[in-house]
């Protein structure tokens, strides 16, 4: 059994099909590449994925158990934990503790005891602190962390984002466009920050991204999308030849 | 460490001062009721910037919950205490009408959190003059013309107790799990959601907690007053509330402490003025939204106000020269 088996999504708004009949299975370690050109329908898959959107039909199981219904809480509490499109960081806090939140549903002490620093609060505050500093030096973010989060620039936004993300020690990474606004170095070091994160943290990773470069460096597997459907799956040389792809991404016709 | 004693002892120090002052009789009474109204105010705003400000919701009601803990703990010193005992079962009125604004709170929270958008602003508005109509149509409890009876049970050491107790108190939550929870639904809700954050039950919370001191705060009123009417908690005792919050400044109690104590005392030196108080206020918030957004003293903490640990931690890092390597892109 795979880790995650999304099974035939269809997601409707209105009129417009942005997801039809989309499946796609993890495998426990894999980083799979979710490709497609605007519009394709990606992030809506992250979004149905998470509990943002329930779909209208089809079945997403994490390790046999369905997601579909489940509040995007109760889905990041199973090990889902994602990044977004348009970075959606804190922006008014500080860098701790847009890592610390992230560990809200671990923290293991109730409202009244919050309300008086009574009883569990203290000990699983130093905990979770200590998590997070330790996080935070690991990524060398530590002198950051009393800074607001808007303060940092760019490129340690979108890093810190990806911290928040493993701050709940997901299962499960969903990275929607994490190169999207870098340039070639930047990238580069992005890709770097990704393998080994994969590696130190046990990661099962799905990315969606329009840099070829990333995707076809670090890839094990590509998924292609186009208006909400897979059109290809593979590995990344053979999707780089794939006429359907080409097709869907230069709008030509392929063999005429 | 060291601030944590000062602390203390200045907290003691201020008990001590707030008992003397009218024992002695060292200040006009006058300016005893002012300073009573100011902590009363205190509370107020400190308590609807949990909501407002910290969680970055409106709600326009706070007058509502101020009077259900003003009337229900005036009919628990009225009618249901022992006459004798009634001093020392002051307390207990003052947390049994907290306790009932909380209820109404928990009534108006459930419906006005069920969906994201916003409809708390609506609700908490309806919520106002529901409750201002209710009073009006109670007869037991005076309906229109009000209810007394109620001896001066509030005195400054009261108050200053209760000053202390509730932003002890708020503090707490604000430096918790639930208060960055309260923080990260005002910065973006979804991301919130997705960051395992069971947000509708955060904002019930946070919005019971607000509406239990919104109504201790009615209940030392009506104990200072002796008399309360239905017009008393309308439409602008609630703005007056907003008021103090926007002027001291959001997610922020050193704000709310601040913005209390200035509009209580300009009131106060404006009561001369008459109508002009009425415009003049108004056109200081104008003013004030104009060239400091934030208020006061916004999204900052006075350092005793913080936790310790947060302190320490969270001290902005002096201008990071050695900056990480990564430049900003796009
Ligand atoms: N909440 C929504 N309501 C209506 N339409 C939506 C909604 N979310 C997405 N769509 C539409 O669904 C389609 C797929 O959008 P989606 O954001 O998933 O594309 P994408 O593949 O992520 O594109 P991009 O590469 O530009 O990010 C688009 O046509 C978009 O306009
Ligand atoms: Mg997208």
């Amino acid at each position: 059994m795979s880790l995650l088996e999304v099974e035939h999504i269809t997601q409707h708004f209105g009129g417009l099909c942005a997801v039809s009949d989309f499946s796609l299975r993890l495998e426990p370690g894999e980083l799979v590449g979710l490709i497609g050109p605007n519009g394709a329908g990606k992030t809506t898959v992250f979004n149905i994925m998470t509990g943002v959107y329930r779909p209208t039909s089809g079945r997403i199981h994490l390790d046999g158990e369905d997601l579909v219904g489940l509040s995007p809480s109760a889905i990041h509490a199973r090990g889902l934990a994602r990044t977004f499109q348009n970075i959606r960081l804190f922006k008014k806090m500080t860098v701790l503790d847009n890592v610390r939140l992230a560990r809200y549903a671990r923290l293991g002490y109730n409202p009244l005891e919050a309300l008086f620093h009574v009883g569990r609060f203290r000990a699983e505050e130093l905990k979770i602190l200590e998590h997070a500093r330790s996080l935070l030096a690991l990524f060398h973010l530590e002198d950051a962390a009393g800074e607001r989060a808007e303060n940092l620039p760019y490129g340690l936004q979108r890093k810190l984002e990806i911290i928040r993300a493993l701050a709940s020690q997901p299962r499960i990474l969903l990275l929607d466009e994490p190169a999207a606004g870098m340039n070639p170095p930047e990238i580069e070091e992005l890709m770097a920050f990704i393998q080994r994160i994969r590696k130190e943290f046990a990661l099962t990773i799905l990315l969606i991204e329009h840099q070829m470069r990333l995707v076809m460096g670090i890839c094990d597997r590509l998924v292609v999308l186009d208006f909400g459907a897979t059109i290809a799956e593979g590995l990344p040389h053979e999707i780089q030849k794939h006429p359907q792809v080409l097709q869907a991404y230069l709008g030509v016709e392929v063999g005429e | 460490m060291k601030m944590r004693w000062m602390i203390g002892v200045l907290l003691l120090a201020g008990f001590a001062l707030s008992w003397a002052v009218p024992h002695f009789g060292w200040l006009d009474p006058y300016i005893l009721l002012v300073l009573m109204y100011l902590g009363i105010n205190i509370i107020l705003t400190a308590s609807l910037n949990l909501v407002n400000g910290y969680m970055g919701e409106f709600s326009v009601g706070h007058a509502g919950f101020m009077a259900v803990g003003a009337y229900v703990s005036s009919v628990l010193t009225v009618n249901l205490f022992p006459v004798t005992g009634a001093v020392f079962l002051f307390p207990v009125a003052v947390v049994g009408g907290g306790l009932a604004a909380s209820l109404a709170g928990l009534l108006v929270s459930i419906p006005s959190f069920r969906t994201r958008g916003d409809y708390l602003a609506i609700v908490t508005l309806a919520f106002g003059m529901i409750v201002k109509s209710a009073l009006e149509n109670i007869e037991s409890v005076g309906g229109p013309r009000g209810f007394m009876g109620m001896e001066q049970l509030t005195t400054l050491p009261w108050v200053y107790v209760w000053v202390v107790v509730t932003i002890w108190i708020l503090r707490n939550l604000v430096f918790s799990k639930y208060g960055r929870g309260m923080a990260a639904i005002r910065e973006d809700e979804v991301a919130c959601d997705l960051c395992g954050v069971h947000t509708r039950r955060v904002k019930i919370s946070a919005f019971v907690v607000s509406a239990f001191f919104a109504g201790v705060a009615g209940g030392l009123y009506a104990h200072v007053l002796q008399f309360i009417n239905p017009r008393m908690f309308d439409i602008l005792k609630s703005t007056e509330i907003l008021i103090m919050v926007y002027l001291g400044g959001m997610a922020s109690l050193g704000g709310s402490i601040l913005g209390a104590s200035i509009y209580t005392i300009a009131m106060e030196l404006l009561r001369e003025q008459g109508a002009w108080r009425m415009v003049l206020m108004p056109l200081l918030l104008i003013l004030l939204m104009l060239f400091r957004p934030r208020g006061l003293f916004g999204l900052r903490e006075f350092p005793w106000l913080v936790p310790l640990r947060d302190l320490v931690l969270l001290r902005p890092v002096k201008k990071q020269k050695e900056k990480t390597h990564v430049p900003a892109g796009s």
